[in-house]
């Protein structure tokens, strides 16, 4: 922005910052309050997830999908079973699909509640997220009732689940559907149409698509570029093809498409789809079913090897499996959607300023549990 | 005023005469006393009022458990004496690297601020420590000693954290005070003087016998001046939407960083007393000081003491307000605004003001 160009000050954003979302460390060059560049040094959550996958059988993985991306729990374990069960060629009963796709979105709307929230605080807006973070809670009551767990469900199961729905579930999820419709109107009042917030994030950051496909984002990043890619419509798995719902894209309503304020949009976009998708699977669930009945007694999937992928809430979940026929695979390795949204952050966030570096590390909601796997 | 008659009372008990400069020095520090324990209860008062309202807006509870009550207190009321005792036993914690002398000084210095603008602001009829004949001028220019502290505790701290909040800072209280400074001048061309306890008896009455003949009321531009002064005294005082100098999420806590219990505390205590100058002179330039919103009703001077601190409450709720609802401007859109929206604004009001008293004659 200046024409003279004084020292570079080099600035470690992290490991321990407020807006890091985790342990990441961001070494930044600034010319006074202008980031001239970015390096993004991760690793500081690294717990070996795919050595140890090879030396445990196939379920006991699952709950180490959990601690992946722990903010979408759900979402990983679905991955994961889906692409054993190809393996193994295991069809589950419509009961199970529809308890996992409920799940599954229930979970994308969690998570897109903690990623509105936490964007919105790190441009200086503290009470939204509490506000989010109140109604992510009604959410986690519901996974409580259904598995004992808050956080890291291990529900989802090769061939079923750990448990059934309990009794009063639906009813309780309707409730909860009832309630949090009209929120979402209060918090785009409060926070996505607020002219500071707009300001803020508005042509600020922008991914153009080409970007975003050379460095491989997905997910709701993606969309918030103009394009349209969704795996539940584009590679439909589960029984998402029997729902329909709309893919939101950014449009570029208040700037240019695939700048931070898009990639709220379609967060907030996404939540109200995802009620829908839970409304239409509430309405077909089959009472009748044992989640258990497609459950194999032993898991040893045929030798050969799998990629598959699902759209988790912050894009394309990859999990590529090798088996050798024995009880553990001989590789896993996740592809994590995450790491590629960090890593266009370099690409878009230099020639910014500090605070707008925080807000586009904001906007492309990253996981450090993933990252570093 | 209060200095006046304590350096008479002095005066006649120690026998050294009034002009002595020591009966003036010890009349200045006993008046110094209750500047001191107003600030503090300020403090006490306001920031227990931030947790509470700040706790109902964002649909928790708020702090419930210290004070009197019939089991683990309630309601929290002495939430904040705790904190400050607990601030009291903290380490003094002084970074290796720092510059200690700076370091040391700089919660001082932003203390000093508004320490010695209090003197000039009146509480009621009687009660100011001196009627400054100057008394707006000189709370706004001491009121900028304040940035003096901020860079020196960014600078001293060695940490670049600090030293991007104390840059801010600068150019944010520095740019903040024009627009302040031109609302208060249309202030003053209306009462024709600079005193405080002047400009609170040219409001006196009502206007066509509804409105108070408050200063906000007196004329369209004076109206908008009210809001030029208030935003940019909100920016002065570095409070959200303004609190880039220690914008959380960015610069972790801006130029306080590197500070801890006792030395941090200056900085709390200053920040919650400028709030108070800035509502108090909000509320004597533009909302009648401690003349009651109806004029003869509880005009007694008690009651212009509650008039004051109910107009300075309120303001001090509204910055609240802010704060828990407007996310953070980014440091060169601040800039904008204060350049190319409230100066300009400011000097056409300068202009209005002008015409609009010769108009009216």
């Amino acid at each position: 922005m200046g024409i003279v160009h004084g020292e570079e000050m080099v600035l470690n954003i992290g490991p321990q910052h407020p807006s890091t979302h985790g342990v990441l460390r961001l070494k930044v060059h600034t010319d006074g309050e202008v980031v001239s560049k970015i390096i993004p040094y991760i690793g500081y959550l690294h717990r070996c997830f795919e050595k140890h996958c090879e030396n445990l059988s196939y379920e006991q993985i699952i709950p180490f999908t959990d601690r992946c991306d722990y903010i979408g729990s759900m979402n990983n374990n679905f991955g994961y079973v889906v692409a054993v069960e190809e393996m193994m060629d295991i069809q589950v009963s419509e009961k199970v699909e529809h308890i996992r796709v409920i799940m599954a979105e229930l979970n994308r709307i969690a998570s897109h509640l903690l990623a509105l929230g936490t964007f919105g605080m790190d441009v200086g807006a503290f009470t939204p997220f509490l506000y989010m973070f109140r109604d992510r809670e009604r959410i986690l009551d519901l996974f409580e009732i259904t598995c004992g767990a808050r956080l890291l469900y291990n529900y989802m199961w090769v061939g079923g689940l750990s448990h059934d729905l309990p009794v009063g579930f639906v009813e309780k999820v309707y409730k909860f559907l009832d309630y949090f419709e009209p929120q979402l109107k209060e918090y785009n009042d409060l926070l996505m149409y607020n002219k500071i917030f707009i300001e803020r994030t508005a042509d600020v950051g922008v991914l153009p698509p080409e970007v975003a496909v050379n460095y491989g984002v997905t997910g709701p990043n993606l969309r918030a570029s103009g394009i349209k890619w969704d795996l539940r419509k584009n590679e439909s798995y589960s029984i998402y093809d029997s729902f329909s719902f709309e893919v939101p894209v950014g449009k570029g309503q208040m700037g240019t498409i695939g700048d931070c304020w898009d990639r709220y949009w379609v967060r907030a976009e996404e939540m109200k789809e995802s009620i829908g998708i839970v409304r239409q699977a509430l309405k077909t669930l089959p009472v009748e079913g044992d989640v258990h009945e497609a459950m194999p007694k032993k898991i040893r999937p045929p030798k050969g090897s799998i990629y598959k992928r699902t759209e988790s809430p912050r894009g394309d979940l990859g999990f590529y499996i090798i088996s050798d026929g024995s009880p553990s695979p001989t590789r896993v390795k996740l592809r994590s959607p995450a790491f590629t949204a960090l890593g266009a952050l370099s690409a878009i966030a230099e020639g910014w300023m500090i605070s707008d570096v925080i807000a586009i590390l904001g906007s492309l909601d990253i996981v450090l549990g993933e990252i570093d796997r | 005023m209060v200095v006046d008659q304590l350096i008479e009372w002095l005066g006649s008990l120690l026998s050294w005469g009034p002009g002595s400069p020591l009966i003036f020095l010890t009349a200045v520090l006993i008046a110094g006393i209750p500047i001191f324990l107003l600030m503090a209860i300020n403090a006490l008062v306001s920031v227990y009022a931030e947790l509470k309202i700040s706790a109902f807006m964002q649909d928790r509870v708020g702090p419930m458990g210290q004070g009197p009550g019939l089991h683990a207190g309630k309601w929290g009321v002495l939430q904040t004496l705790a904190d400050a005792l607990k601030l009291l036993s903290k380490e003094d914690i002084i970074p290796e690297f720092a510059d200690r002398k700076l370091f040391i000084i700089a919660p001082f210095v932003i203390f000093i601020a508004p320490f010695i603008a209090l003197a000039a602001l009146p509480f009621n009829q009687n009660l100011l420590i001196s009627d400054l004949n100057i008394g707006v001028f000189y709370i706004l220019a001491v009121g900028s000693i304040g940035v003096i502290g901020i860079i020196l505790a960014g600078w001293s701290s060695n940490n670049k954290w600090s030293l991007f909040g104390a840059m801010r800072s600068a150019a944010q209280i520095v740019s903040y005070e024009i627009p302040v400074g031109l609302s208060i001048v249309s202030v003053i061309m209306l009462t024709g003087t600079l005193s405080m306890q002047g400009i609170i008896s040219y409001q006196e009455g009502t206007i066509l016998g509804i409105l108070p003949n408050w200063i906000i009321f007196n004329n369209p531009f004076s109206f908008i001046a009210f809001f030029i002064f208030f935003i940019s005294g909100v920016a002065e005082v570095n409070r959200t939407p303004f609190d880039i100098p220690e914008a959380e999420s960015e610069l972790v806590a801006g130029f306080h960083t590197e500070y801890s219990g006792m030395r941090w505390s200056f900085f709390f205590l200053s920040e919650y007393a400028n709030m108070l100058i800035v509502s108090g002179v909000a509320a004597v330039g533009f909302l009648g000081g401690w003349h009651s919103p109806i004029s003869g009703f509880l005009e007694s001077p008690g009651w212009g003491l509650f008039w004051f601190f109910f107009k300075i409450g309120a303001l001090i709720f509204v910055m609240m307000w802010f704060r828990w609802t407007f996310p953070r401007l980014r440091v060169d859109q601040l800039m904008n605004i204060c350049w190319k929206v409230l100066i300009p604004i400011a000097l056409l009001n300068i202009f209005g003001v002008g015409i609009w008293t010769l108009l009216k004659g």
